[in-house]
């Protein structure tokens, strides 16, 4: 299971509709809970794939040391990693598969239809080498807090 | 010199985020933490020993790979090496299957 606010839920699509027609990234800082992964904290990142960001992202790993040195002063671990599939389904694809290296984390993909954020999945990676790795489908629950339901309110 | 342990691989320090280990260089570095933690090795290295191909070595905010002496580089003990495993991935393959 992972777990994820609401605000965060709404982050990381937002950001697959502003780089749309291009993949988005980011990485999902939080803590390891019995029953999956709980995220605290969404971490946008720059694709370093510009030449066919539409359909290939990278996180540079200066980013990511950077990002990781920001989640020890939190108290808090990279559990995650999210990206946009532009006009395609948000299921893992084979180049997902074949870079995906951190067992034990959550991708989380999101289908974005002609830049509207559609369908968000979750995948954790799972295994004990890469030999034996394989993506399992992981629900999400979003949990949204009481402070995000009044401002709906005050919305609607 | 310490070494930090990405999240992945913490299953085989004892949950540990850093780890300290003897060294002069980075090979020897490697070497002493790869004896402490017997089963790092077959995630760190192919099994003909090379280093595999998605790990990333920084020594300090420097990429191994791009120091003139690589793994022979000399280390402090301040000096800090951090495993960061690479992430990437794509729509590419399945785009293929499902949008054309």
């Amino acid at each position: 299971m992972l777990h994820l606010s609401y605000s965060g839920y709404a982050a990381l699509r937002a950001h697959g509709e502003e780089t749309y027609p291009h993949e988005c990234c980011g990485v999902l800082l939080g803590n390891s809970v019995p029953d999956g992964n709980r995220v605290r904290q969404i971490v946008r990142a720059g694709n370093t794939r510009t030449d066919r960001a539409h359909d290939r992202y990278n996180i540079a790993p200066e980013e990511l040391i950077r990002i990781q040195r920001q989640a020890r002063t939190l108290g808090l671990d990279i559990v995650g990693f999210y990206h946009s599939h532009p006009d395609c389904p948000a299921q893992w694809s084979q180049t997902d598969f074949n870079e995906a290296h951190w067992v034990g984390c959550s991708y989380v993909i999101t289908r974005v239809d002609r830049g509207q954020a559609a369908v968000t999945n979750s995948f954790l990676l799972t295994g004990t080498s890469e030999e034996d790795k394989k993506f399992l489908d992981e629900p999400v629950e979003i949990e949204v807090n009481e402070q995000h339901i009044e401002q709906e309110k005050g919305h609607a | 010199m310490k070494i930090n342990i990405p999240t992945p691989l913490r299953a085989y320090t004892g949950g540990q985020q850093t780890v300290t280990v003897p060294g002069a260089t980075v090979a020897e570095a490697l070497q002493a933490l790869t004896a402490a933690y017997a089963d790092l090795r077959n995630h760190l290295y192919t099994p003909e020993g090379k280093l595999r191909s998605f790990v990333n070595l920084y020594l300090n905010d420097d990429d191994i790979r791009y120091l003139p002496q690589k793994e022979s580089t000399p280390v402090e003990e301040s000096d800090e090496l951090t495993i960061i495993p690479s992430i990437a991935g794509g729509v590419a393959a399945i785009c293929n299957l499902f949008c054309s």
